[in-house]
């Protein structure tokens, strides 16, 4: 959850009511990308020497980073992580721990001493720690969000009907769809979601806030489309739109839906 | 090696046990050596449906636990000498299934039978992801309303992503469709998904439409797979389907409303 603060001032109408009355915020939901820590040791001055070299690699990638410490790899869920040190670690390194996933109760109450959210850990870890080099894999798998960026880069291409319960994540481009995406399914992108078959499921392009991104799709008889954030539900598509070529995308922070 | 084939489809109540004894009927009466497991821990049925009940003494959880072994526990079938029974467990838990067992059994058999059917539970937990995993090819079985074929579009992603085939990264499971309790009439009167619509979401290969059939309760009731009922509509269905998984050809039946009543059939002729 987020909160976005401020309507446009150049949206209200002049000689409007008081400010006071004016909606001051939005209250939403929206799914972030983090970078992961996993730990697999509880040794910290290992984690310092080897994270060291890695964020001098990319300094302006951890600038202000928010990471999430994974707990779930470390051996057992008993012992205790040195969360004082490893936050000051982080923070010197100029990233800002936000929470933790995984391990147990214990660590959690450590974790809550320095201020670190406990994240759910309904999504199984993936495989990779931060840093590994992961060739693009099919797409068509269960991807979860939160986990390590870089796990899938790049464009995508999809060929197989994507079903109820599937989710697609193209992480930094374009994810194309040619065969069916059915109710249930969910598709997202950091860029362009373009469906060339009947689009069923939900549609999220610009996952990480690029207002530029769209959707086009031949089909359009979605559950949800968003850009950047910006989402409307199967109820709020005009009816006269649903089964059409369409586009989906932004314009001055209003989701516009346009056949094409 | 054995081909395995699991019938599954998410939504229980649909025709999946009666579907598993059919085709594993249907396979063995055309000469291929057949097993049929039930993997409905708990609320095993298949032996009903098979008429072994009474001849039960091992099942599935008992060799998986080395309690007994695969012989000991197959039933051989009497109306066929090519069809075995392997019953699910009635006093166990779902988590008997555990995939090391279920992997070594369905390896044994393959070293005698030409085609294992799991018969799946419902839902999509453990008994189910036990039923598919190992499946070599799927027969999803979905009845002509929303709600199933959706729940069959779900298994289908399962099938996809979490079967051995998808994390061995070794081509993807055969899917074919089955369309039970299928009633042109009503589908013509607007009360129900007709064989496109299914088709459209699902895209799939269709083995066969099953008609609801007063022959299928009664076949259940008999504990004779309805398949072996030659005479029935939902018998020449599943006949055809066990055609069509072999690779024959065949037109597609029980798809238009039957014609009733004196009045039509005479200014018909």
């Amino acid at each position: 959850m987020s909160l976005t603060t401020g309507v446009p001032a150049k949206d209200q109408p002049v000689g409007d009511p008081p400010a006071s009355s004016a909606p001051a915020f939005e209250l939403k939901a929206a799914a972030f990308i983090m970078p992961v820590i996993r730990l697999l040791r509880l040794d910290m001055d290992a984690v310092e020497a080897q994270l060291m070299p890695k964020v001098q690699q990319a300094p302006a990638f951890f600038q202000h980073t928010p990471v999430v410490i994974e707990l779930s790899a470390l051996p057992s869920e008993d012992e205790e992580v040195g969360f004082p040190q490893l936050v000051g670690l982080l923070r010197g390194l100029g990233m800002i721990p936000v929470g933790v996933r995984g391990g147990g109760g214990a660590q959690h109450e450590a974790a809550k001493a320095m201020e670190l959210a406990i994240l759910s850990d309904k999504t199984k870890p993936v495989k990779t720690s931060v840093g590994d080099d992961v060739a693009p894999e099919p797409a068509v798998a269960a991807q979860a969000i939160g986990s390590p960026v870089g796990v899938e880069t790049g464009s995508h291409l999809i060929d197989r009907p994507v079903r109820s319960g599937q989710r697609v994540y193209a992480a930094g481009g374009d994810l194309t769809v040619i065969a069916a995406v059915n109710s249930g399914a969910e598709l997202m992108a950091d860029g362009n979601i373009h469906v060339y078959a009947p689009l069923r499921g939900r549609a999220i392009a610009g996952l990480r806030g690029d207002t530029k991104a769209r959707i086009f799709c031949s089909d359009l008889q979605a559950e949800l489309v968003s850009v950047a954030g910006h989402y409307r539900v199967s109820d709020s598509i005009p009816a006269n739109l649903k089964g059409c070529l369409t586009q989906v995308f932004l314009d001055h922070d209003v989701l516009r839906i346009e056949p094409f | 090696m054995a081909r395995t084939i699991v019938i599954t489809s998410g939504k229980g109540g649909v025709g999946k046990t009666t579907t598993a004894a059919a085709m594993a009927m249907g396979l063995a009466q055309r000469g291929q050596r057949t097993a049929v497991i039930d993997f409905d821990v708990g609320l095993r049925n298949l032996d009903l449906i098979m008429g072994c009940e009474r001849r039960v003494v091992y099942d599935f959880a008992n060799v998986i636990n080395g309690e007994a072994n695969l012989n000991q526990a197959l039933i051989r079938d009497k109306r066929c000498e090519h069809l075995s029974i392997l019953p699910a467990s009635q006093t166990r838990d779902k988590e008997a299934l555990t995939q090391e067992g279920v992997g070594q059994v369905l390896d044994e058999l393959g070293k005698t039978y030409d085609y294992i059917v799991c018969d799946s539970p419902a839902g999509i937990e453990h008994g189910a992801v036990m039923a598919m995993f190992f499946a070599d090819d799927a027969v999803v079985v979905t009845n002509p309303e929303v709600s199933s074929v959706r729940d069959s579009d779900r298994m289908l992603g399962i099938l996809a992503s979490k079967s051995r085939r998808a994390l061995e990264n070794d081509e993807p499971i055969r899917e074919f469709l089955l369309l039970t309790r299928y009633s042109p009439e009503r589908v013509a009167r607007g009360e129900m998904l007709g064989v496109e619509d299914v088709q459209e979401i699902l895209s799939l290969n269709l083995l066969s439409v099953i008609p609801e059939s007063m022959a299928v309760l009664n076949a259940s009731n008999a504990g004779n797979p309805v398949i072996l009922d030659h005479e029935s509509d939902a018998g020449q269905a599943y006949a055809d389907m066990v055609a069509r998984y072999l690779g024959e050809e065949r037109p597609m039946h029980f798809l238009e409303p039957e014609r009733k009543g004196l009045f039509s059939r005479f200014f018909r002729g």
